[in-house]
């Protein structure tokens, strides 16, 4: 498979909304190439009878009750967390 | 291996009946915190919920009450763990400052019964990494060899049990992460059936691997302790049901006779370092000797597992971080001008090298026309993988081998090269990729670094794990 270019770092940067600066770009190249170059072994595994792994233990649509539960969590612990709160409302930056 | 703890039911026993304070307890734990302040294990202390938990246990006791199964029994927790009212980093700069809302499940459950969490241990931040380095609070020391790691990412949890401090402590193993440590470090350490432990309130990393871990002196503690905080929790829809028996062995088996154990072929393999292989063999003879069938067994599709490994795990972690965007919790910077740019300062600046990269690949593999090629590749080698497990099931009762290839490695020695650091994990990710029990325990030393054997079992025989684990660990010269 393609070694990863420097445009292909920046748009994987881009899509999972982290900034790199050029040392930071070129040390990714490197890693992700030997990563993806040692996962290469699985390319060539016979899998043809296979399905695919979600999940081991073999539990289904675990349901629940829609209810409210009690677990101990204050609305003023949560926003105590916020970085900036107005009227007890998260504040964001400007969307636009 | 000893420890100035007793075995944590006579401290419960010796509590509840007035003969140990439990204030005195979490003194002498934060006593010896502070003595071994230099393997830099700890991160933060709950000294102060700790102090006030002993003092009602105590006043409880002393009103002729009973104060639980761990009455009294200072524990410390990985810093992953959400533990009420104490900062909860994961290791990492985007969460300083995060104070726990809520409690995870199995601090509550370990609460129920009377234990006390003195501090929060130190690990590779979000759990990434096997030496502890990657963490933004600086590595913790191996405590054999300051110049070498504990192993990770509970190094902190290990280094806190072999260093005295606490009878038992809290990690997580996601691909190892308990119990490379606990063989880095020299001390037990179990990762039990995925899904016997809740992990509500744990900081996650990888969903499909990720479970609780235990760390203590000795089998028979990591038995009581899973006794205490297993089973379904509807905050966990992940969750499966105990063993009805319970993990507690009442009557240790008198020798290993009828056992068959297998010892996995690849895991002994020139890649090995040939002291660590020694040690291993001494082990297996010890088992042999009291009694148990030893064969050999090839399971080749294992030695896929680290590439499975490092597709799903990467994957996982990249949907799962993707929740620090420093609008509702965690790091923040005030100078970004919109929405998309707070998102990207937050991350930027928030995650370290090992987040970053680990996000990448996980982006990579999950990215239109590579999805295909990498993740449901790795998920149809991992399907290839279990069955082979399995079928090494119909003819052993259990798996053995070593935990890592090596002892533990220098400060500095792999944090440059992923691939190395990630080969330390080669030999744990097998049994994360399945969901089967794994625990390893000390054996003989190679120049005076630990080396732990690592037995498995399959799903949900975990109290079958802890019963021929106690075997070995009386019979095993460490």
């Amino acid at each position: 498979m393609a070694h990863l270019t420097r445009e292909d770092i920046l748009r994987l940067a881009s899509l999972a909304k982290i900034n790199l600066d050029d040392d930071e770009i070129a040390s990714m190249q490197t890693d992700l190439d030997s990563v993806l170059e040692y996962v290469e072994q699985l390319k060539d595994v016979d899998t043809s009878e296979l399905e695919p792994t979600n999940q081991v233990t073999g539990l289904k649509n675990v349901m629940r009750n829609d209810e409210i539960i009690d677990y101990g969590m204050s609305q003023e612990a949560l926003l105590a967390n916020v970085p900036e709160v107005e009227n007890n409302q998260i504040k964001t930056k400007r969307v636009l | 291996m000893s420890s100035m703890w007793q075995p944590v039911d006579e401290i419960a026993r010796d509590v509840n009946s007035g003969k140990l304070s439990a204030v005195t307890l979490v003194n002498k734990a934060l006593t010896r915190i502070e003595e071994s302040k230099k393997y830099n294990a700890i991160i933060t202390l709950t000294a102060d919920r700790a102090r006030e938990r002993a003092e009602t246990i105590d006043t409880k006791i002393q009103s002729g009450q009973s104060a639980g199964r761990l009455a009294g029994v200072p524990f410390i927790a990985k810093d992953n763990f959400l533990v009420f009212g104490s900062e909860t980093t994961a290791a990492s700069n985007i969460l300083k400052g995060f104070t726990a809302p809520y409690q995870s499940t199995v601090i509550n459950m370990l609460e129920a019964e009377g234990a006390i969490c003195v501090a929060k241990a130190n690990l590779d931040a979000f759990g990434h990494g096997g030496s502890t380095e990657n963490s933004d609070f600086g590595p913790t020391l191996n405590p054999h060899d300051t110049n070498k790691v504990p192993g990770g990412s509970s190094g902190g949890s290990a280094a806190a049990v072999v260093l005295d401090m606490v009878p038992f402590a809290l990690g997580t193993d996601t691909g190892g992460s308990s119990r490379q440590p606990a063989s880095f470090s020299g001390c037990v350490g179990y990762k039990p059936t995925y899904g016997l432990m809740s992990r509500s309130g744990i900081i996650a990393m990888a969903s499909s691997t990720d479970t609780v871990g235990v760390l203590a002196h000795s089998v028979s503690d990591v038995a009581y302790v899973t006794d205490c905080m297993s089973g379904k929790d509807s905050l966990d829809s992940t969750t499966i049901d105990r063993d009805p028996q319970g993990y507690i062995i009442d009557k240790p088996l008198s020798s290993l006779k009828g056992k068959k154990i297998g010892v996995i072929k690849e895991y002994m393999s020139d890649g090995v370092d040939s002291a660590v292989k020694a040690s291993i063999q001494q082990a297996i003879d010890a088992l042999e000797a009291q009694g148990a069938d030893i064969e050999t067994i090839s399971i080749p599709s294992l030695s896929l597992a680290l590439a499975v490994y490092y597709v799903l795990v990467p994957a996982e972690i990249s949907s799962n971080l993707s929740r620090y965007d420093g609008q509702r919790f965690g790091y923040s910077d005030s100078a970004a001008k919109d929405l998309e740019d707070s998102y990207t300062h937050a991350r930027s600046k928030g995650f370290g090298k090992e987040a970053k990269r680990r996000i990448m690949i996980g982006t990579h593999v999950l990215s239109s026309g590579y999805y295909d090629a990498y993740y449901k590749k790795a998920q149809l080698v991992r399907t290839k993988i279990i069955k082979e497990v399995d079928r090494a099931f119909q003819s052993v009762d259990f798996l053995v081998g070593p935990t890592a290839p090596t002892t533990a490695f220098n400060i500095g020695q792999n944090i440059h090269d992923p691939i190395q650091m990630y080969l330390s994990d080669l030999m744990t990710v097998g049994a994360s990729l399945t969901g089967i029990p794994a625990i390893v325990i000390p054996v003989h030393k190679v120049n005076g670094m630990p080396v732990g054997l690592q037995i498995m079992a399959p799903q949900n025989a975990d109290r079958a794990l802890f019963e021929v684990a106690q075997v070995a660990q009386k019979e095993i010269n460490t």
